[in-house]
Parts: structure tokens; C-alpha cells; sequence
């Protein structure tokens, strides 16, 4: 079988469920990784490394920057020569928009956010969760190739071989879109819960730290906000011991704590860390289907009745302001941090 | 300015959505409008107070389905439009993208077409670029913040790395996120003309279209299984030990 695996990258950083998408595609046949942008050197010898039978790349200053029309037409056209039984993606807020359309352009299907992929014949079974995670599908697509975008960590990322290298076959980049990029606003540290091993998480619970005396002259709600980013502070502190990132409820991005980037839950992110850690949320059915798959729960909340404690394998009922310095320095004794 | 909200309808986020008899079952939960799409009504008004113009909402479901096109009417959209057909049977996002561009031409077309990010019960969140791609508009996905101004729409796209900032002419096909800003309350006047309102259905033979073999189809649906998780109280004298204990637990599970 023939697999064309989209790496997909900003400014030349890769999402890493890409190279989680190269080893299913190497499990089932020949993997070509297809890489778009400029000065791509690095990422070509990067995807050798990781197993690429073959790297196809389409450099060109007019896909610098994604725009889904030029990339998708690109990737249409490789496709295009029958030769190819399946497109794999990692699941991305691009890949989406990418895998859509160049189903379209094929008249083939789209499996978004695979969590297993089995051949059984020579028919794919793609299993996904559907209805927010209370339901699992087994899908098949009767087109060709079939197109897959696959959710970040659930295959394993194969093992990365430095020694390994090769060039890359240039192809046609279609340049033509009804778009123009105009720049960026970067938010101050890239937030990638998708793809994290632990995640921090803080709820509403973060703001209300009693003993903190706001600077004078803030009224009510920015002395909210000032409080919860001292609470946010303490949630950082232990990630960053413990290698993670910062995660939040939908309750602390609507007050303001934390940009939307952060939020887990149903209008945020579906994450499945191997440990998570609650911290002042109560747990709201809306963020447990955003985390209920994580491996392990840990939940500080003051509240005992709290629904997230429903989730969690181990819990602490308590002041989060005292635990959560207590718990980072343990870890940077322990991990000898 | 011509905007056309897309919208659909879902069982409610609280069901307890079973696999029954290979079929998906919500029990009596109530079915609402998707509550990603009660943001691309959000936007979709946002432009027409900002630009004027009107707001259609537009649907693919059974008759029932009306009751969502009713939640967007009172939160202030025009009219609405159902597409139901009993032929549609099973609609994949490929299909579902061809209905709804056969719709928005037999509309007579739109400066704006809003979706939102994505549905709660398939989730895929691509039958805007789809739709886009049927109808050879630019796609403007996930925006945060948008902006029209002569003839052309500028969107904030909420990415991973952060917000990129894309133009395009219209007319164009937008996917919203949460950052649009909250779905308004429908107003009780609002309430009052959805109830008396008349909503066309129009048939796969209305728009000249016939219903779209599935390209993808279910071949098994599973109920995971419901996982056991006993909570261990992690109790002692001071913070310090609760925490000392608390990271043995953690350590001891191997997850770090």
C-alpha cells in the first residue's frame, strides 16, 4: 500500500503527530512524507529519520505561508495519479481544512481524528470517537485513496534514526489562492495540549486566592483577573516541573485568566495527557469530555462534592494555594529539578 | 450584506448517547440547535449589524430540525431554510457539503457563508472547507474576529501557534470560534416571531440535486466502556505532606 503522509509544520515546527502518522504509514506499506513550504532541508532530513521511504516537496515562496486553497490543490495534484491508497494527516486546525478539501477535489471521504487504524482485507477500518467521546465508530471509506487525519498520540511515534538521510523529490506547488496572509499575532508561549504528556489545568477556583492584596487602583474585575494570574503563576510552576503545559476550563478563559488557546473541554480542546491535573475546576460535564480520557486524574479542589472528583484517581480537598507550591517543590525534590 | 448561517441540530450535550442496536440513542434528551453554531448565528448577526444586509439560517435534518432554525431566528436571524428529503438517509460530510452549496446557489447566493467550528455529534469540523471547496470560495477557518470593508473580509484565525490574520474578497465561506464572542440570548419579542414562523422546507429536487451516495459509511458503533474510577482521598497534617504523599502516588504511576 501506498501512503502519502502530510507533515504538517509552522515556520518549520512540526506538529509531532506527524511523524506518528509516518509509522502507521510505514506499518502498512511504503510511506512518502509530502512537505510544502521553504527551506525545508531540516524537516526533509528530519522525516528520513523518522522512517520516510521517500520525501516530496513542493518549495515555493507562494506556500511560505498556509493557505488551504494552494496547499490543497498541491496535494490534490500528487494524489491525483491513482496511485496513492491513502492520505494520512495528524489531526490540526489545518489538516482539517486540508484533508476536507482535497476529499473533494478526489470525490473521496475524510475519517477526522482517528484513534486506531486496522487493514482488514484490503478494506481500512478507521475507529474515531464520535458524540464528544461517548461513542466510538468504526468507519470505512469505499473511495480512493482514503484520506485520515489521525489524533495526536494515540499510535506510537516511531523511533527517530539520526543517521539516516536522503533528498527529497522536488514536485509542483499550485499556487493560486483566493487568499492573502497578512501576518501573525503569535500568543506569548505556543500552547500544545494535543500533543502534551501532562497537563495543568486551572478553573475558576485559581482567582479566588483570599490572602492576595490586588495593586491599588484595579476595580473588581481586573483585581479578578489580577488574582487569577497569580493563581495561573502557581498552575505554570508545576508544569513546567513537570515538562507540561497549561491547560484551563472554559470558566477561566471566559473571565479572562488565559487565552482561549488553553481551554480543554467542548468549545476548547479534547486532550488525553497521561496525567492531567485539575486545579480549582469543578468539573462541568463540558471540560470532562475534554479530559475524561486522560490516563490518570488528579484533582485540588476545595469543594469535595466537586463533579470532577468523579474522574479523578487520586484527589486532594483543599487550598490549591498551599498545595500547589507544596506539590512543585515534592516534584523538584523527587525529580531532582 | 447577504449572510447565510449554517447550522445543525444535536442531541444536547447532557445526553447519555448510547450505541442501540447499531443505531446512536440519546434517550428523551432534548435536541438544540449545535452549540458551535449558535456562534456562526453570533457572527453572522455581528456582520449584519456592522454592514446591514440579512441573515438566513439554513439547515439539512428531518422535520424536527426546524426547532433549531426556530433558536436562530430568535436569536435575530431573517428567515430560515430547511432541507429534508426522506431519500436522505445517511449523509457523509462530502454529501452534506454538496446539499448545502446546491442550497446556498438555489438561494441565489450569499456575500457570507458562517458555519461553526465543528458539530458535537460527528465532530469532524470539515463540512465548511467542503463547502467552500463545492462552491470555489475561499475558506477563512476558526475565526476569532472579523472584519468587512469594502467588498473584502479579514478574519483572525485562532491557530495552534496563535492568530494568523487572512483576507479574501467575498464572497467567502468563514468557520467561527468561541473567541466571536458569546451567542446571544434569543429576545422574548424574538422567541414570539419564531414561533409564528413559517419555514420552507425544500426537497433534494427543490435545489436540483439528488440525494449523495455515502462515500464513508459506519461499519460498527461501540459504547465505550464506562471506566471505574475510584478516587483516592489524598489527606495529611500540612500541605507539605499532603503533596509529599501525593507525588509518590504519581511517580509510582509512571505517567511522568
Amino acid at each position: 500500500m501506498k501512503t502519502l503522509v502530510y507533515i504538517d509544520h509552522f515556520k518549520g515546527e512540526v506538529q509531532p503527530a506527524s511523524w506518528e502518522a509516518l509509522g502507521v504509514a510505514k506499518s502498512f506499506g511504503s510511506a512518502s512524507a509530502v512537505i510544502f513550504g521553504t527551506g525545508l532541508d531540516a524537516l526533509v532530513k528530519t522525516a528520513f529519520e523518522f522512517g520516510a521511504d521517500e520525501v516530496l516537496t513542493a518549495d515555493d515562496p507562494a506556500l511560505t505561508d498556509y493557505r488551504a486553497e494552494a496547499f490543497a490543490s498541491t496535494l490534490s495534484a500528487l494524489a491525483s495519479s491513482g496511485t496513492v491508497d491513502l492520505i494520512l494527516f495528524p489531526t490540526t486546525s489545518r489538516t482539517r481544512e486540508l484533508a476536507a478539501m482535497v476529499a473533494i477535489d478526489l470525490n473521496t471521504g475524510v475519517l477526522v481524528d482517528v484513534t486506531a487504524l486496522s487493514l482488514e482485507g484490503d478494506k481500512l477500518i478507521a475507529t474515531r470517537p464520535i458524540y464528544e467521546g461517548k461513542l466510538l465508530e468504526k468507519t470505512i471509506c469505499s473511495g480512493k485513496p482514503v484520506i485520515a487525519t489521525l489524533r495526536a498520540r494515540a499510535f506510537p511515534r516511531p523511533a527517530q534514526d539520526s543517521s539516516k538521510s536522503g533528498s527529497a523529490t522536488k514536485v509542483a506547488a499550485k499556487t493560486d489562492a483566493p487568499t492573502t496572509v497578512e501576518g501573525y499575532t503569535v500568543a506569548e508561549a505556543v500552547v500544545n495540549l494535543g500533543d502534551a504528556g501532562v497537563i495543568v489545568s486551572g478553573g475558576r477556583g485559581v482567582s479566588n486566592n483570599p490572602s492576595l492584596t490586588p495593586p491599588v487602583g484595579m476595580d473588581e474585575k481586573q483585581a479578578e483577573i489580577w488574582r487569577a494570574q497569580q493563581g495561573f503563576k502557581l498552575v505554570g510552576e508545576l508544569a513546567s516541573v513537570l515538562g507540561g503545559a497549561v491547560g484551563a476550563s472554559r470558566a477561566a478563559v471566559d473571565g479572562g485568566y488565559i487565552p482561549y488557546s488553553h481551554q480543554v473541554g467542548q468549545t476548547g480542546k479534547v486532550v488525553t495527557p497521561d496525567l492531567y491535573i485539575a486545579c480549582g475546576i469543578s468539573g462541568a460535564i463540558q471540560h470532562l469530555v475534554g479530559m475524561r480520557n486522560a490516563k490518570v486524574v488528579v484533582a485540588i479542589n476545595k469543594d469535595a462534592d466537586a463533579p470532577i472528583f468523579t474522574q479523578a484517581r487520586y484527589g486532594v480537598v483543599g487550598d490549591l494555594f498551599a498545595i500547589l507550591p507544596a506539590l512543585t517543590e515534592a516534584f523538584k525534590k523527587k525529580l531532582g529539578k | 450584506m447577504k449572510i447565510i448561517a449554517c447550522i445543525k441540530q444535536v442531541p444536547d450535550s447532557e445526553a447519555k448517547v448510547k450505541a442501540e442496536g447499531g443505531q446512536v440513542s440519546w434517550g428523551d434528551a432534548p435536541l438544540v440547535i449545535n452549540p458551535f453554531d449558535e456562534y456562526a448565528v453570533e457572527g453572522a448577526l455581528q456582520q449584519k449589524e456592522a454592514s446591514g444586509g440579512t441573515v438566513t439560517a439554513l439547515c439539512i435534518g428531518p422535520e424536527s430540525a426546524k426547532e433549531a432554525l426556530k433558536h436562530a431566528l430568535a436569536m435575530g436571524a431573517d428567515d430560515a431554510i430547511l432541507v429534508s428529503d426522506p431519500a436522505l438517509t445517511s449523509l457523509d460530510t462530502v454529501g452534506a457539503a454538496r446539499l448545502l452549496a446546491a442550497a446556498i446557489n438555489k438561494i441565489g447566493g450569499a456575500d457570507m457563508v458562517v458555519f461553526g467550528r465543528q458539530t458535537l455529534d460527528d465532530g469532524s469540523g470539515i463540512t465548511a472547507a467542503q463547502t467552500a471547496r463545492v462552491l470555489g470560495w475561499p475558506m477563512l477557518g476558526l475565526a476569532g474576529q472579523i472584519k468587512v470593508a469594502d467588498g473584502s473580509v479579514k478574519v483572525e484565525r485562532v491557530i495552534e501557534e496563535g492568530r494568523q490574520i487572512v483576507s479574501a474578497k467575498l464572497p467567502a465561506v468563514l468557520s467561527v470560534v468561541q473567541s466571536i464572542g458569546e451567542p446571544r440570548y434569543p429576545s422574548f419579542m424574538g422567541i414570539r416571531k419564531a414561533s409564528k414562523a413559517v419555514i420552507p422546507i425544500w426537497s433534494l429536487s427543490d435545489i436540483g440535486a439528488s440525494a449523495p451516495a455515502p462515500i464513508v459509511s459506519r461499519a460498527e458503533l461501540i459504547t465505550p466502556p464506562t471506566r471505574e474510577v475510584k478516587c483516592e482521598i489524598i489527606t495529611g497534617e500540612s500541605p507539605a505532606e499532603i503533596a509529599d504523599k501525593l507525588a509518590d502516588k504519581i511517580i509510582a504511576e509512571k505517567v511522568l
